[in-house]
């Protein structure tokens, strides 16, 4: 009987500590959710809006996104793009496109298309790469990233566009050849597609607009 | 009963009883964190406000909790407070939660928060505890410190790299590098460096140690000995 009793009542202050341990959680989280998608959508136009000429967009990046499937080109799925506008004119199109054949596992990217076709500029999202070889691919490391300001499928022409030991125009790091070389072929095939689709990304799909409310922030 | 050796409590935790470097505790998030003295310091921060607030929430239950539950009660009251901090920090420190983020959650299965809960907490008084959380919490911050900026300095050639982010804009001060062109050793930065460095600052621990022990016996036969190794 005693026994009982005790596991009974040590099992319902473990049930009382439990409730009140997610209740402070949830507290919390309900405290904190504003700030934090405030903080995360802040964060997502000061990446995007670096990468297109500044004081020319007039409407909102962060909410304004269609996505794409183009997994051959763009390496994955669904691929989110954003696009910026000075009131109703096409200005750029940012693209989330994945390198699937980085050192380490994917690179993911941001790479801003403006609408002469020339690119806006490429940042590294997140990367596996290796610390002190590939990781130069970051803004933060080395300039090599901003290199891509600026060029386009005309300048340099398409076979140029490799890294250096290939024949082409963009340098590699010493020690690291396989993430430049990657980056280099996303980017192109980036530039490719949208080439290929052109206006039709800066054409304003009503459902698509729909799904981007009911994703959320996410 | 006298009253407690805060003296003794704060000695234990920085330097005697150093969870990292002689208990070998909480050895998982100080491996992966410590690539940088910034990371090993916003970690340490971390570890030691759940350390505060765990301990001194087990201190005040600790005479309701039944002994059978107790680890359980334990892990739930340090989970909860975990993931607190972590929400708190992605509100309130954005641009360090993007670097320590994913390590945060690791502080869950950090050995030492459940070691000083049953070891110390659950013994003691509110005010010791929260004294033993501060000491242990501060010695761990050090270990962490000491081995992100040897990894750092080694590895990258930087020290306090992007401190910005976790203490404002007055921390570049501190920021510092060896200068364009260093490369590095990269295996610093890779996790064998993790072991090695820590390898070595154990060693380095215990050498102080024994000169200390050394000199209290030189010390004890003439007394007047001046400190010549300062």
């Amino acid at each position: 009987m005693k026994i009982e009793t005790s596991i009974v009542v040590a099992g319902l202050l473990l049930g009382a500590f439990s409730v009140a341990g997610a209740g402070l959680v949830a507290a919390t989280h309900v405290a904190t959710t504003d700030r934090i998608a405030l903080n995360e959508r802040q964060a997502l136009l000061d990446k995007l809006s670096v990468l297109v000429p500044a004081g020319r967009v007039t409407n909102d990046m962060a909410t304004d996104r269609i996505e794409v499937s183009d997994p051959s080109r763009l390496g994955s799925g669904r691929t989110t793009v954003y696009r910026a506008f000075d009131n109703g004119a096409p200005v750029g199109v940012i693209l989330t496109p994945v390198v699937p054949d980085g050192y380490a596992g994917p690179i993911h990217l941001l790479v801003a298309v403006l609408s002469d076709g020339t690119l806006g500029g490429v940042r590294v999202v997140s990367h596996k790469e290796t610390p002190g070889l590939g990781d130069k691919i970051e803004e933060r490391r080395t300039d090599w990233v901003l290199g891509f300001d600026g060029k386009s499928l005309a300048d340099p022409l398409p076979e140029q566009w490799k890294v250096k030991r290939d024949g082409g125009v963009f340098d590699q790091f010493t020690g690291a050849t396989v993430t430049p070389r990657a980056v280099v072929k996303a980017v192109k095939s980036t530039l490719l597609y949208v080439r290929e689709k052109g206006d039709a990304l800066y054409a304003p799909p009503a459902s698509a607009q729909v799904r981007a409310l009911a994703g959320g922030a996410g | 009963m006298a009253g407690t050796d805060y003296g003794k409590i704060v000695r234990d935790g920085l330097w005697n009883n150093n969870q990292a470097l002689v208990a070998l505790l909480g050895l998982c998030p100080l491996l992966a964190t410590t690539t940088s003295a910034t990371n090993g310091l916003g970690m340490g921060i971390a570890t030691t406000a759940v350390l505060l607030l765990s301990n001194v929430t087990i201190s005040l239950i600790r005479r309701a909790v039944r002994p059978e539950v107790r680890i359980p009660v334990y892990v739930v009251v340090i989970a909860s407070f975990v993931t607190v901090v972590e929400l708190l920090m992605h509100a309130y420190f954005f641009d360090l939660h993007k670097v320590l983020g994913i390590f945060i959650a690791l502080i869950v299965v950090n050995c030492t928060i459940l070691g000083r809960a049953e070891a110390f907490a659950s013994k003691n008084g509110v005010l010791p505890s929260a004294v033993d959380a501060l000491g242990i919490g501060l010695g761990s911050t050090a270990a962490l410190v000491t081995l992100g900026g040897l990894r750092e300095l080694v590895g990258q050639g930087t020290l306090f790299a992007q401190a910005h982010l976790l203490l404002g804009d007055w921390a570049r001060v501190l920021e510092l590098g060896v200068g364009e062109g260093f490369h590095g050793a990269l295996v610093a930065i890779l996790p064998p460096g993790a072991f090695i460095g820590l390898g070595f600052l154990i060693a380095l621990k215990n050498v102080i140690d024994r000169r200390a022990t050394r000199k209290t016996v030189v010390i004890a036969a003439p007394p007047a000995q001046p400190a010549k190794a300062g």
